[in-house]
């Protein structure tokens, strides 16, 4: 699922020029608008980037970084996956110390998460695991007990299930309607 | 034949259609102004501060509704445009601002005037283009010009290496379209969402119209003013939105919010039915936002999606272009007779009048710009700076035409009324253009008289002279205990020598009785004039709703009895 709890999945289609990553991350942070984890990579199509993200908030704060993002000129399309049937996977590699004495319990764990390790050391592992956060969270907790030296997580890709391509409204504010779920009046101190 | 960088950027303002750019050069941008010097068609007008070259660039998009154009150098040149560009951004003005940059192989090494200008103006430029290569510069002019002009309109920054605008040389092709198939701004709104707004202001027993700067970008005011005649609705129009219905029309209920007309924010907080057009409902006009409109069902029109319940949620969201929605909405609202609602309206206007200028000896800033008004019949076009002085025009100029107020809303830029007038004038030559200013805001940009001189640019500038920072002031007086820190000006200059110094005539007026004769002076003499109006130094602005509170708190003029120790 796109959504858990308050958080919600955004994947946006992005012209691969300098400075788009400035761009967008300008906007939430001028915004106020809480980046939860951002993977960026090639897509499909030449040219193209595709950013996915996961932000924190209500459907109106939502609403709002997508439209706000919708009118950036180097954002070709946006998409809400948090209410759509989606895969969406993270990688981490995670260096966990090991001596020869706790290795084989190590491997069990790894072997259990379908994980696998990528390199072995004298007094430690690296373990590259994929999977949902759920799952990498709990596999770090397992192995917090051995000590962890490094975790690097990728943050969240994601991508909608089966035939239907991610439902990418064009850019600049054509397309969106905006109805349900706009948000109410936030006030705050006079200016 | 091939051509230089700087020959390709001035090829490019010609086949946009630029007659006159705003500007100052410096070492980067020299090369450009190699070439300009080649090309009498475009008109450079120099500033004596870039700041100026922004807001006059500002000015001429405003008062004309084309794309301004200013140029800078880089480093210290591109940042004094920015107080500009904010400007342009916060109320949607379309410029294109044309930047030098140190040369490619210096990039990034903090070289001499080097600076990232772009990422300056990530936040307060619709786009922004650093062109690295001399093949690309003709297609990202054309794509400025575009983004700035089009959709929801703003500035675009374009910044040149200083080795592509010379050196290499590449062919002059002009693209005959933009390539950005993804950025389509709406136009026609989704026809259920325009039924959807038809039906709640047809079923409306108080609507009020809350016109915005979307009513004068889109030349909606045909549109607005038939809508407004055909279902009887009041209008009322925010700062920006002032002129685009006519202030003696009868239904106009002036400008609301916090030194808005009372009765229209009051009539705002008795409608069942806002239909905002064009707007974006500022803190400036809502007040605490829970309390605004408290019993009305929202109509809202915008072309821009992430207006469309940004600050108030909408029962009827539009996103379309203000003249087309109108034009589709027209069919589908029903002739309507309020006699009711509109003589109710009028009773909050007799019961509040907010417009009243008292009986005094004194020379009262707003009786300055009541006689500006009836002297120049409404018609001149107003720029002013932003304050008290702001204020009032909007309260006390009965503008006659469409988009004929000129003012820093969003940003609130003091400083904006000298440059943004001779941009004003510089686009339209054949009108009246008055600078309103305080001297405070006079006195940050008030260099740029030596361009209005240099460049015989007639704009009269107003300078309403109360010695302080007035705003500022009024809320020490209100909310800081009368504590004056910083807003008296005790040294200012003289500003009729000043003018004097610069060249131009120079008035100054301390009484009532001189007021009328020195602006029919001032308006009888070619060229720039300075009047200096030395008013009433601690007149405040009524009404005043304080800022996060609402019409219930709404401060009204005081009576004449509280004004006893009047001097």
């Amino acid at each position: 699922m796109g959504s858990n709890g308050n958080q919600h999945t955004i994947t946006a289609l992005v012209q691969d020029k300098p400075g788009v990553l400035a761009r967008v991350a300008s906007l939430f942070r001028r915004r106020g608008f809480n980046i939860v984890s951002l993977a960026v990579g090639n897509s499909e199509r030449a040219g193209l980037s595709r950013m996915t993200f996961v932000v924190n908030g209500d459907q109106g704060t939502v609403d709002q970084v997508t439209s706000q993002m919708g009118k950036l000129i180097d954002v070709v399309g946006i998409s809400d996956l948090s209410d759509q049937e989606t895969v969406a996977r993270e990688l981490a590699l995670i260096k966990v110390e090991s001596s020869a004495s706790n290795r084989n319990e190590i491997v069990q764990l790894v072997h259990l998460f379908r994980a696998s390790i990528v390199d072995v050391g004298s007094q430690s592992l690296v373990i590259e695991v994929t999977g949902e956060e759920d799952k990498i969270n709990a596999l770090a907790n397992l192995l917090k007990p051995f000590g962890i030296k490094e975790m690097m997580r990728t943050g969240r890709v994601a991508m909608v299930r089966g035939q239907a391509e991610g439902r990418v409204s064009d850019g600049v504010g054509a397309g969106r309607r905006p109805e349900a779920s706009i948000q109410g009046r936030v006030d705050y101190e006079g200016v | 034949m091939k051509l230089t960088g700087a020959e390709i950027v001035c090829e490019s303002l010609l086949k946009e259609g630029v007659e006159v750019v705003f500007g100052l050069p410096g070492g980067a941008v020299l090369p450009l102004y190699g070439a300009l010097s080649r090309y009498p068609q475009l008109r450079h007008i120099l500033v004596r501060h870039e700041q100026a070259a922004a807001m006059a660039a500002d000015g001429y998009a405003r008062s004309t509704g084309k794309v301004g154009v200013c140029v800078a150098t880089s480093g210290p040149g591109a940042t004094n445009l920015v107080t500009g560009i904010a400007t342009a951004q916060m109320d949607s003005i379309p410029i294109v601002a044309i930047t030098g940059q140190v040369p490619r192989p210096a990039i990034g090494r903090d070289a001499f005037q080097e600076c990232d200008v772009t990422g300056i103006t990530l936040p307060i430029t619709k786009h922004n283009y650093l062109v690295m290569d001399v093949a690309d510069l003709a297609a990202t002019i054309k794509e400025a010009f575009h983004i700035a002009r089009t959709g929801r309109p703003g500035p675009v920054l374009v910044d040149i290496p200083k080795d592509v605008l010379q050196g290499e040389r590449a062919e002059f092709v002009w693209p005959e379209a933009v390539n950005l198939p993804w950025y389509n701004p709406p136009t026609d709104a989704a026809p259920d969402q325009v039924a959807k707004a038809a039906k709640l202001i047809n079923q409306a027993e108080r609507p009020v119209v809350l016109a915005g700067h979307g009513v004068l970008i889109s030349h909606a005011y045909e549109e607005l003013r038939q809508l407004a005649e055909k279902a009887q609705i009041p209008v009322i129009t925010t700062l920006l939105g002032i002129s685009s219905f006519p202030t003696d029309h009868y239904l106009n209920v002036g400008m609301p919010g916090m030194h808005g007309m009372a009765y229209a924010s009051l009539a705002i907080d008795r409608a069942d039915v806002v239909i905002a057009l064009g707007m974006r409902f500022d803190d400036r006009v809502t007040g605490r936002l829970r309390d605004f409109a408290p019993n009305a069902k929202v109509v809202h029109v915008d072309i821009d999606p992430s207006e469309l319940g940004k600050n108030v949620k909408p029962h009827a969201p539009v996103l379309g272009d203000v003249k087309c929605v109108l034009r589709q909405l027209l069919p589908l609202v029903h002739r309507k007779v309020r006699v009711e609602w509109l003589r109710s309206v009028d009773t909050l206007r007799s019961e509040h009048p907010s417009l009243n200028i008292r009986e005094t000896e004194a020379l009262l800033p707003q009786f300055v710009l009541r006689q500006l008004s009836q002297i120049t019949e409404g018609k001149a076009i107003i720029v002013t700076g932003v304050g008290q002085h702001q204020m009032w025009a909007a309260q006390h100029y009965g503008f006659k035409d469409p988009n004929t107020l000129i003012t820093s809303g969003g940003l609130g830029a003091m400083g904006f009324e000298v440059p943004a007038a001779l941009g004003a004038q510089v686009g339209c030559p054949d009108r009246t253009v008055w600078s309103i200013a305080g001297d405070g805001g006079f006195q940050m940009t008030m260099c740029d008289l030596a361009t209005a001189v240099e460049n015989n640019i007639p704009v009269k500038f107003a300078i309403i002279n109360n010695g302080t920072l007035g705003m500022v002031r009024q809320w020490q007086d209100i909310f800081y205990n009368k504590d004056y820190c910083a807003t008296v000006y005790s040294a200012n200059p003289d500003f009729v020598k000043l003018a004097d110094a610069f060249g131009i005539p120079g008035i100054r007026v301390t009484d009532k009785s001189q007021v009328a004769s020195a602006i029919q002076q001032a308006m009888a003499t070619p060229g720039p004039v300075v009047v200096d109006f030395v008013v009433k130094q601690d007149e405040n602005v009524y009404p005043m709703i304080p800022a996060g509170e609402s019409v219930r708190e709404m401060m009204e003029e005081p009576s004449p009895a509280e004004l006893r120790h009047e001097r």
